[in-house]
C-alpha cells in the first residue's frame, strides 16, 4: 500500500497525541490529570452508547446499569482480601469472593464480559421492543440492577459501597482504552457488519429482506455496547477509588446521552469531541455551584446550577442543530483541505473507504 | 420452483388472502394482478416470511419454507423489492447494495471489525460485485450518492440491484413499474428479461400497468378480495369475463 499524504497527517497527529499524553502525565497537577482521565473514560462510554443508539438505532437508556456491573465486578476482583474485610463490616463477604485477587487487566476484561453477559440477558427479551418502549424497558432494567446491587449485602456491600479501590486508572490505562474504543468503532463502522447495523437502523424490514438476522444483530450490538460500558464503569470506579449504588442512577446515563446527542447521534468524531467538551465544561463551570460575587450583589451557593448550562446547550442543539455537532459525519483530512487549510489530497482516494 | 398450497392469511376477522395456490416453474416470469386491496402484497409477505400464514404451505425448491423468519427465506434464495420503496436512507447507493452482499459474505463481528485477511478478500469481491450490479442497472455513476437523494425511478432500480446482491434464484417485484412513463416501462421490461437470463432468475411480480404485465408475463394470477378468480396465460386472462368485470373493466 502506498503511503498517502493523509496517512502522514494521521501518523503525525497520533505522535503529537502521544507526546501530549507524556507531557500531561509528567506536568499536569493531579486535578487536571483527573479531568483528563475522565475525558478518556467518557470517550469509551459515549462510544458504547453511540453504538446502540446511533449505529443500531436502538434507543437504550440502560447504560448506568451495565457500568455498575462492570465497576463492581472489577472492584471485587482487584481488591485485596484485607481491603474486602475492612469494607464488609456489616455482613461478611461471601467466602468464594473473599480470597479472589486478580491483576487489573484481566479483571477489566472480566468486568467487560460480565457486563456483556448482563447486556445479553437483558437484551434478549427487551430488544423485542422498539423505540420509546425499549427506552423505558432498558431504563427499568438499569434500575433493577441498581436495586439488586444495593440488596446483595454479602457480595456488593450494599448501600455502603466499596471504598479504597486501587487507583489503577492512570494515563497509560485510560487512554489506550479510549484509543482502542475509537479504533474499534471506526473499523466496525467501515466494515460489512457495521453496514448491517446501519441497515437495521434505517429500515428493519428491508434489512430482514436482505438476509440480515435483525434480532441477532441487535443483541450482538447491545452486548458489545454493554461490554464497553462495563469497561468504562470499571475505569470510572478505579479513578474515583470508591463506588456505591447511588453513583449509577439515571443521571449518569443522562450525562452520557448528553455527550452522544451533542456530538451527533451516529458520529464517532462527534462523540469524542463532545466527551472532551462536556467533561471539561463540567469541571470548568463548577464555580457556578458556589457562591458568586458580582460586586454589587452576592449569591449563595446553588449546587447543580452548572447543569442548567447543559440544559441550555441541549435546548439550543435541539432547536438549531438537531443532528448535533457532527450529524452522522466523520472526521477526515479532506475536511481541512476543502476548507483550504491543507493542500488538496491526491485524487482517487475514497474518503468513505 | 415455488408452490403455495391453500395459503390463507387472516388479520383478525379479515381474510386478506384465501386458499392461494400459485405454481411457478424455473425461469418463468409470473404476474400477480388484481384491484387494490386484493391481497397481492400480503401474498408476497407470506412468501417472503414477513407474515406467517394462518393456514397452508409455501414450498420453495421442494422444501417447505412456511413461516420461516424473513432472513432465513432470503438465505434460501428469495429476494424482493417493496411497493413503497424501502432503501437504507443514510447509506450511499453503493453501501445499499453492499448490505445485500453481507449475506453471502458470511462474516462475523470480529472478523469484519479486525479486517482479517479472509474478510478483506470477501469485501473486495463484494465491492466488485456491487459495482457490477450498479453498472447493470445503470447507477454506477451514482455509487457515492446518498440513496434517498436519487430520483424515484433510480431508487426503484437501486432496490432491484440490492435484491440481486443477495444472489436470489426467485425475485419478487412489488409494482416495479409504478410511477414510470411508457418509455421507462418498456425499458424496464427489457431490463427484467435481461436480468432473468443473466442471473438465471425466476420472477414473480405485482403490477397494475396492464400493457407491461401482458407484455412480459408468461402466466398470470388474478386476485380479488383475496380469492384467486382466474389464472393462466395473458391471452386467456384478457378474455376472461370474471377478470374483465372485477379488474380490467369493460371497454
Amino acid at each position: 500500500m502506498r503511503l498517502q499524504r493523509t496517512h502522514l497527517y494521521s501518523l503525525a497527529a497520533a505522535a503529537a497525541f502521544v507526546v501530549l499524553l507524556v507531557a500531561g502525565d509528567l506536568f499536569f497537577d493531579s486535578f487536571t490529570l483527573r479531568v483528563a482521565h475522565l475525558c478518556a473514560i467518557y470517550v469509551v462510554l459515549a462510544l458504547s452508547l453511540n453504538l446502540v443508539n446511533g449505529f443500531t438505532g436502538l434507543f437504550s437508556l440502560g447504560h448506568a446499569g451495565f457500568m455498575a456491573v462492570g465497576a463492581y465486578t472489577c472492584a471485587l476482583l482487584t481488591m485485596t482480601p484485607e481491603q474486602k474485610e475492612m469494607n464488609f463490616f456489616l455482613a461478611p463477604i461471601v467466602p468464594w469472593l473473599a480470597q479472589v485477587h486478580l491483576p487489573f487487566v484481566p479483571a477489566l476484561l472480566i468486568a467487560g464480559l460480565v457486563a456483556a453477559l448482563a447486556g445479553f440477558v437483558i437484551g434478549a427479551p427487551a430488544l423485542r421492543l422498539k423505540d420509546d418502549y425499549l427506552a423505558i424497558a432498558t431504563l427499568g432494567f438499569a434500575e433493577i440492577i441498581r436495586v439488586v446491587l444495593t440488596n446483595m449485602q454479602s457480595i456488593t456491600n450494599g448501600a455502603l459501597g466499596l471504598k479504597g479501590l486501587p487507583m489503577y486508572s492512570t494515563t497509560w490505562v485510560v487512554w489506550p482504552c479510549a484509543a482502542l474504543s475509537v479504533a474499534f468503532m471506526v473499523l466496525l463502522a467501515r466494515s460489512s457488519y457495521g453496514r448491517a447495523l446501519k441497515a437495521v437502523r434505517d429500515d428493519e424490514i428491508a434489512a430482514g429482506a436482505m438476509g440480515i438476522d435483525v434480532f441477532r444483530v441487535k443483541v450482538v450490538s447491545f452486548a458489545t455496547s454493554s461490554f464497553m460500558a462495563g469497561v468504562g464503569g470499571a475505569l470510572l470506579g478505579h479513578l474515583l477509588t470508591t463506588i456505591d449504588p447511588k453513583m449509577f442512577t439515571f443521571m449518569l446515563t443522562f450525562n452520557i446521552l448528553l455527550v452522544v446527542v451533542l456530538g451527533g447521534i451516529g458520529s464517532i468524531t462527534g462523540s469524542v469531541i463532545a466527551a472532551f467538551g462536556v467533561t471539561i465544561l463540567m469541571e470548568v463551570l463548577r464555580f457556578l455551584d458556589g457562591p458568586m460575587n458580582f460586586g454589587f450583589f452576592e449569591t449563595e451557593g446553588r449546587p447543580g446550577l452548572r447543569m442548567v448550562v447543559f440544559s441550555l446547550v441541549l435546548m439550543g442543539v435541539v432547536l438549531f442543530r438537531q443532528r448535533g455537532l457532527m450529524g452522522n459525519r466523520e472526521f477526515s483530512w479532506s475536511m481541512f483541505s476543502r476548507a483550504g487549510l491543507l493542500p488538496r489530497p491526491v485524487e482517487g482516494k475514497d474518503s468513505r473507504a | 420452483m415455488l408452490r403455495t398450497e391453500n395459503v390463507t392469511m387472516k388479520f383478525g376477522g379479515l381474510t386478506a388472502v384465501s386458499e392461494l395456490g400459485i405454481e411457478i416453474a424455473k425461469n418463468q416470469i409470473v404476474g400477480l394482478i388484481g384491484p387494490n386491496g386484493a391481497g397481492k402484497t400480503t401474498a408476497f409477505n407470506v412468501i417472503t416470511g414477513m407474515n406467517a400464514p394462518t393456514a397452508g404451505r409455501v414450498i420453495f425448491k421442494g422444501e417447505e419454507i412456511t413461516g420461516l423468519p424473513r432472513h432465513q427465506v432470503t438465505r434460501r434464495g428469495i429476494a424482493r423489492t417493496f411497493q413503497n420503496i424501502r432503501l437504507f436512507r443514510e447509506l450511499s447507493v453503493l453501501e445499499n447494495v453492499l448490505v445485500g452482499c453481507h449475506l453471502a459474505m458470511d462474516t462475523n463481528l470480529f472478523a469484519a471489525t479486525l479486517h482479517l485477511p479472509s474478510y478483506r478478500r470477501k469485501d473486495r469481491e463484494a465491492r466488485a460485485f456491487a459495482l457490477e450490479l450498479l453498472e447493470q442497472v445503470g447507477l454506477h455513476g451514482d455509487a457515492g450518492e446518498l440513496a434517498v437523494s436519487l430520483p424515484y425511478g433510480k431508487q426503484r432500480r437501486l432496490e432491484i440491484a440490492r435484491a440481486l446482491a443477495t444472489r436470489p434464484s426467485l425475485l419478487l417485484l412489488d409494482e416495479p413499474a409504478a410511477g414510470m412513463n411508457p418509455q421507462e416501462s418498456v425499458e424496464l421490461m427489457h431490463f427484467i428479461r435481461r436480468i432473468r437470463d443473466q442471473f438465471d432468475l425466476t420472477i414473480l411480480l405485482i403490477e397494475h400497468h396492464m400493457q407491461f404485465v401482458m407484455g412480459i408475463c408468461q402466466k398470470l394470477y388474478v386476485l380479488e378480495y383475496g380469492v384467486t378468480i382466474a389464472s393462466g396465460d395473458p391471452a386467456a386472462i384478457r378474455q376472461d369475463p370474471k377478470v374483465i368485470e372485477a379488474y380490467l373493466g369493460v371497454e
